[in-house]
């Protein structure tokens, strides 16, 4: 048991733990709690994972963000018995069962991948600075290596490529999406006397 | 066993993701309901960090789309919280149940 391991277990027993209390909790102000702790749960694992800017990210946008929203949406809506909306035994068997399908069969697909058992030696994720130089179009991000698990004639090496464009799309959808959320959650004039 | 390997973390995103779908089909509050759409993102993000981590021609690629998989759940909770308030506004309630119009 190395120490890499034993943060692993920590960490993913915390963010599952974390989730399940996010389905089984009744109260939405407690699932709101729940949440925060999965999505902090994440963020550890990217950082266990390397992969330093999303996990930042993750922490910012999501945790401070996000969940903020969230939190908001919960103490705009939640008073008296809309706090707890009891849920059907029957709902509770399909939703459970559809869940527990999904995940037997993720699990049985992730088994059957043939993974790796560890990272490749000597190569750490890109950083902060390789990660923006990409997104702005100005280095090459085409893979080092063949593209794995693919059949062989397929894994052609890509040509030089850049995230720019996806990069200004996300920019502008976002914007045009908080316009709207303002258009659509803005102060009504009552008409009616 | 000395490092963790892909398959864990796998796992651990097949089970975010269950659990994020059984709390989209179980809960009657909506914003219970996009709390369960969050946890089936972080899911998916999971398992593109890790799919970055782990194979050499996507070190890139999997971290680019886990941050806009990120901006695009912050655009996601913010139109659905507006249509939630909506609702809200016009019915009194946020029980998906009841929910057969949005307007009055």
């Amino acid at each position: 048991m190395s120490l890499s391991v034993i943060l692993f277990v920590v960490v993913a027993t915390a963010t599952a733990v974390s989730a399940v209390g996010v389905v089984a909790s009744r109260n939405v102000v407690r699932m709101a709690v729940w949440l925060l702790f999965t999505l902090i749960g994440v963020a550890l694992l990217y950082f266990l994972l390397g992969a330093e800017f999303a996990g930042a990210a993750q922490l910012i946008v999501y945790v401070g963000g996000t969940l903020v929203l969230v939190v908001f949406g919960v103490m705009l809506t939640a008073h008296g018995p809309l706090r707890e909306l009891r849920t059907k035994k029957g709902e509770w068997l399909v939703g459970g069962a559809l869940g527990g399908a999904l995940f037997a069969l993720l699990v049985a697909m992730s088994l059957q991948l043939g993974s790796p058992a560890t990272a490749p030696e000597g190569d750490a994720l890109p950083g902060t600075g390789q990660l923006g130089l990409a997104f702005l179009g100005v280095s090459d991000t085409a893979p080092d290596g063949p593209i794995t698990g693919v059949p062989a004639d397929k894994a052609t090496r890509r040509t030089r490529a850049s995230y720019l464009l996806p990069f200004e799309i996300v920019s502008v959808h976002l914007l045009v999406v908080l316009v709207g959320a303002a258009y659509l959650a803005r102060a009504k004039r009552r008409v009616n006397p | 066993m000395t490092e963790v390997g892909l398959t864990p973390f796998l796992i651990l995103g097949a089970f975010l993701f269950a659990c994020g779908v059984t709390c989209v089909t179980v809960k009657r509050n909506a914003v219970g309901v996009l709390m369960g759409v969050e946890l089936i993102l972080n899911a998916a993000n999971v398992n593109l960090v890790a799919f970055a981590r782990f194979n050499p021609a996507f070190r890139l690629d999997g971290q680019v789309f886990a941050l806009m998989v990120v901006v695009l759940a912050a655009a996601e909770a913010a139109v659905a919280l507006a249509i939630v308030l909506n609702f809200y506004n016009n019915h009194a309630t946020v029980d998906v149940d009841e929910a057969k119009q949005l307007k009055e």
